[in-house]
């Protein structure tokens, strides 16, 4: 029922005259109506033009009318060494996608025959795909072989598989046998969490982005920007016809402060072993190598990982996607000493004359602690001072000058060479180690710091852990008496004025020619003397395992066994290089010293091969065919 | 002291018509939309719907009279509301036409409703004509009324919507008696205004003009949507391709398939056979509405339901038009075609006016 009111309020709500007679309209309404008609007609005529007369016309343009956007896929940056040779390049690589326009079902089986799929998965994921608008094509497989190119090339006819396409893009082609993996890192296609995160939001699904390693940290550089061609397709998917066109621009080129030939030697030298080489230039702190074994390939990672192998590689217990030379926090052993040394002279704990009396161990706090030297009499290091101490590492020695010189002051002066912190590596994942102290143990423990610690930091173990690259920043920065620069990679950083501290340089001196002793004057470094070199050193065993754990039998030998360190620089008085070693379950750190060792002769040979005159450089890689 | 009149004096042929042509234009909306981002599309048109059926409702049951009685003040608000448009409207593709209501997400065009405002002005104004035909003087008079709104909307801008203002004026016009000598003026007044239009008009705006002139000269820009919806037209053939089965509208060749260029899709999924069916319809709806003029009981409500035909005429011509390629491409619905809240409603609003004065047309 629609309510309405009985009468009409006409004459109140206007002054209008009453007219009602609408006869004279009648003849304008009319001519209205026939406007209408004709403008229907108008418009079926148009309709009749477009669909009947022109119906062969419009269906073929409409057939042939697909506009298709090729992205044009910017190819990354190349990474260089310091001498501008090719670590990493890119190489084409070939994806193939279905059309789902034309897709018929029964070509599946012959699809992943010729591409090595399984069938039923690739059926699986067609399903899968359904609700996606048609003309989303479906990537299928990446990384083609050639086997696999030639059988999409020869099929995707028209008459034979049509729904098949081929897009070319560029893969990262990294060193074989895993050579600076950890430095290099990989590339990988850009995360739905790392897409929500601040870095990586200005990125879009399917990018590939570095997710590792110097990949990852220079990014920004390496990464090009996609350019686009827009052509006309025909319902076969055959270009007919370019619209326009944006040529991508590739990313920059990275220059390393890497030296391939010296990267080489370390990679030999760590061949076989669990463990990480650091070398570095300590005048302006550029890295001249890095290792970390056990790796990885990369190129595993150059185009999609596979999932077999990205398990096998997180779940392999020796975990080799870690960057040892960043990440691996360990006791330093007597690598230590030195910077004990430092503190004690710095502080006036002691002075050179200091001497304390090893009978193969010593009594500290109630308690025996050997000397590593062993405790028969016959072998113990008798009297000893500062020179000696740091030659033949002397645990008696440096119990008695840790104590001496307090936890506090070792802390400070550890934390001057930088240990405790993260040197700011241009690398990701970096940590910082250990560096006790009263006021950590009363953070971290809640508290107090027992006298009787002290005397284990003082020969490098306690709590105190450190990373290869720390040491030999730390020890880089001691050679030059107090100048630490920012360990980098990328040659031509900026990396700002150095760290510097005020240190008595006869206390410096003291301490750099214990480390002299140690290689050249029968020290436990002996193993690293070069002729004609003046090479200084450290070595250190740290153990790992508490004596009784050890001697449980509960651990493997390789559990039980002692972290074996080695840092050296030279030549002792101007130092160009430092080399740090750290070898796991290597026991002893003297073993490490040849590895080091090689390192620096082949720094020097290399320096005065380059000095005689036309010498040709050699080429590392020849790229697969 | 009201009487009730029973539900079969509605115009129920109207009613039915408009129906059948929602529902041939929620398929089609489905169709266009079903796997896209919008594909939520069609039951909120039928929604649209229902709620315009409601404000259909409400229009009928308000006597015409009282409306037009009221036309000053609806015609202050309607003002008023396209100066808030402007003021905290929306911001979409460079132009302000909506108005959001805060917490809801319901957002009003106002200019949609400034049709309506405008078909009860048209119709007092020359209900109220104390002249046999319409002066000068009355000419201008009514066409500085809606100049103004006509102008407000322009400025949003919006071609499309502000152009159909003057039409109901124009029928109204011509209906009421305008001497020849006047409607030379005014045509020669047109063609001078037009360089000086052209002026006005926005950078796209007269891209579009030129490329309705020829399409082929920028086919992947502006001429695209015009070429596309040719294609996609004759693509449909005679029995057309089938319900989501038309490869324009489906593989997105057609741009806004589910608003401005519904027709195409439609015209692609149903063939020529569809278009005629559904361009009867739209004719028959017409004749009716036309009906309702001629049974009217007095000028003003013959006016009123002239407007709407006027107005429904129009937007068919140039939307449909538009889809052919007759007509430059403005942006303008097909009524209870296009996916559209605002558009619905006064649609329905506008049915709800022409079943008023049917309504009424005993009461004398």
């Amino acid at each position: 029922m629609i309510p309405i009111e009985e009468q009409r309020s006409r004459p109140e709500a206007s002054g209008r005259i009453f007219k009602d007679d609408t006869r004279f309209a009648l003849g304008r309404i009319a001519v209205f109506q026939y406007a209408a008609v004709v403008t229907f007609l108008v418009l079926i005529t148009g309709f009749w033009i477009l669909q009947i007369r022109d119906r062969e016309f419009n269906s073929e343009m409409a057939e042939r009318n697909r506009v298709k956007t090729v992205p044009l896929l910017a190819p990354r940056g190349k990474i260089l060494d310091r001498d501008g040779r090719v670590i990493v390049d890119n190489q084409p690589t070939f994806t193939v996608r279905l059309t789902r326009e034309n897709l018929k079902m029964e070509h599946l089986d012959a699809i992943a025959a010729g591409l090595n799929l399984d069938p039923d998965e690739l059926r699986a994921r067609v399903k899968r795909f359904e609700n996606r608008p048609k003309y989303v094509p479906l990537t299928i497989k990446q990384g083609l072989t050639s086997a696999e190119l030639s059988f999409v090339e020869s099929h995707r006819d028209p008459e034979t598989f049509p729904e098949l396409e081929l897009l070319q893009s560029q893969g990262r082609l990294y060193p074989r046998n895993g050579f600076a993996a950890h430095v290099i890192g990989y590339v990988g296609e850009v995360s739905e969490q790392e897409l929500n995160s601040a870095d990586f939001a200005k990125y879009s699904q399917g990018e590939i982005v570095g997710k590792f390693g110097l990949e990852r940290q220079y990014n920004d550089t390496l990464i090009g920007v996609d350019g686009q061609r827009r052509v006309v397709v025909d319902s076969l998917g055959r270009e007919r016809q370019v619209l326009d066109n944006v040529d991508p621009t590739p990313g920059h080129t990275l220059q390393l402060t890497l030296d391939l030939d010296l990267q080489a030697v370390a990679e030999l030298g760590l061949e076989g072993k669990e463990g990480a080489l650091v070398a570095l230039d300590p005048r302006n702190g550029e890295v001249l190598a890095m290792v970390s074994h056990p790796a990885f390939d990369p190129n595993l990672f150059a185009t999609r990982i596979r999932n077999d192998d990205w398990k096998a590689l997180t779940s392999d217990p020796q975990n080799p996607l870690m960057n040892r030379a960043i990440q691996a926090q360990l006791a330093p052993g007597s690598t230590f000493k030195p910077i004990v040394a430092l503190a004690g002279l710095e502080s006036g704990a002691i002075d050179e004359n200091f001497t304390v009396h090893c009978a193969g161990g010593g009594v500290f706090y109630g308690h025996y602690r050997k000397c590593w030297v062993g405790s028969t009499a016959a072998r113990a290091h008798g009297a000893v001072s500062l020179h000696r101490g740091i030659v033949q590492s002397c645990d008696v020695y440096f119990y008695t000058v840790g104590d001496r010189t307090g936890i506090d002051t070792i802390a400070k002066y550890a934390e001057m060479m930088g240990y405790g912190k993260k040197t700011g590596i241009d690398l990701p994942g970096e940590m910082e180690g250990i560096v006790p102290s009263t006021k950590w143990k009363l953070r971290t423990q809640h508290e107090k710091w027992y006298a009787g610690e002290t005397i284990f930091v003082g020969i490098g173990q306690g709590a105190l852990t450190t990373t290869p690259i720390q040491v030999a920043s730390a020890i880089g920065g001691l050679a030059m008496h107090g100048v630490w620069y920012k360990p980098h990679l990328l040659k031509g950083a900026d990396v700002g004025p150095p760290r510097t501290a005020d240190l008595n340089p006869a206390n410096v001196d003291k301490v750099i020619s214990g480390m002299y002793g140690v290689i050249n004057e029968g020290g436990t470094g002996a193993s690293a003397i070069i002729p004609g070199l003046r090479v200084c050193g450290k070595t250190g065993s740290a153990q790992k395992v508490s004596n009784e754990l050890a001697k449980s039998g509960k651990l493997t030998k390789e559990e039980a066994a002692d972290t074996s360190w080695f840092v050296a620089f030279a030549p002792c008085e101007n130092p160009e290089i430092v080399v740090s070693v750290l070898w796991q379950n290597g026991v002893h750190g003297a073993l490490s010293a040849p590895i080091a060792r090689d390192v620096i002769k082949a720094y020097f040979d290399k320096k005065a091969r380059l000095a005689m005159p036309k010498m040709q450089q050699t080429a590392l890689f020849l790229k697969p065919e | 002291m009201a009487r009730y009149r029973s539900l079969r004096d509605l115009d129920w042929p109207l009613l039915i018509i408009s129906l059948v042509i929602c529902a041939l234009g929620v398929l089609q909306i489905y169709s266009a939309t079903h796997d896209t981002k919008w594909h939520t599309a069609w039951w909120k048109q039928i929604l649209w719907i229902a709620i315009g059926l409601g404000l259909m409702w409400i229009v009928t049951s308000i006597d015409y009279h009282t409306l037009l009685g009221q036309v000053p003040i609806l015609y202050c608000l309607s003002i008023g509301a396209l100066l808030l448009t402007f003021a905290v409207g929306d911001m979409v593709f460079h132009s302000r036409r909506w108005i959001s209501i805060p917490g809801t997400p319901i957002q009003i065009q106002t200019s949609e409703f400034e049709k309506i405002v405008i078909i009860l002005l048209v119709a007092r104004y020359l209900s109220e004509l104390k002249t046999e035909q319409v002066g000068m003087r009355d000419l201008l008079k009514l066409g500085g009324l809606i100049g103004i709104p006509t102008a407000l909307v322009f400025m949003q801008p919006d071609f499309g919507t502000c152009a159909t203002y003057f039409p109901i004026m124009a029928g109204g016009v011509l209906i009421a008696g305008l001497p020849w000598r006047y409607l030379a003026v005014v045509a020669i007044a047109c063609g001078l205004a037009m360089p000086a239009g052209w002026f006005l008009l926005k950078d796209y705006q007269k891209a579009r003009l030129v490329t309705f002139i020829d399409p082929s000269s920028d086919p992947k820009g502006r001429g695209y949507q015009v070429i596309q919806s040719k294609i996609a037209v004759g693509h449909g053939g005679i029995w057309g391709r089938g319900v989501t089965q038309g490869t324009q509208t489906q593989l997105r060749f057609l741009p806004v398939p589910h608003t401005d260029f519904i027709f195409s899709g439609f015209a692609e999924e149903h063939g020529f056979v569809g278009v005629v069916v559904a361009l009867g319809l739209y004719f028959l709806l017409l004749m009716q509405v036309v009906q309702n003029a001629q049974a009217a009981p007095d000028r003003a409500g013959m006016y009123v339901c002239m407007g709407v035909a006027t107005l429904l005429l129009f937007h068919l011509a140039v939307n449909v038009g538009m889809v052919v390629g007759y007509m430059p491409v403005t942006g303008i619905p097909l009524p209870l075609f296009s996916y559209g809240g605002s558009n619905t409603f006064s649609v329905f609003m506008m049915l709800g006016l022409v079943n008023n004065v049917r309504l009424r047309r005993f009461v004398n």
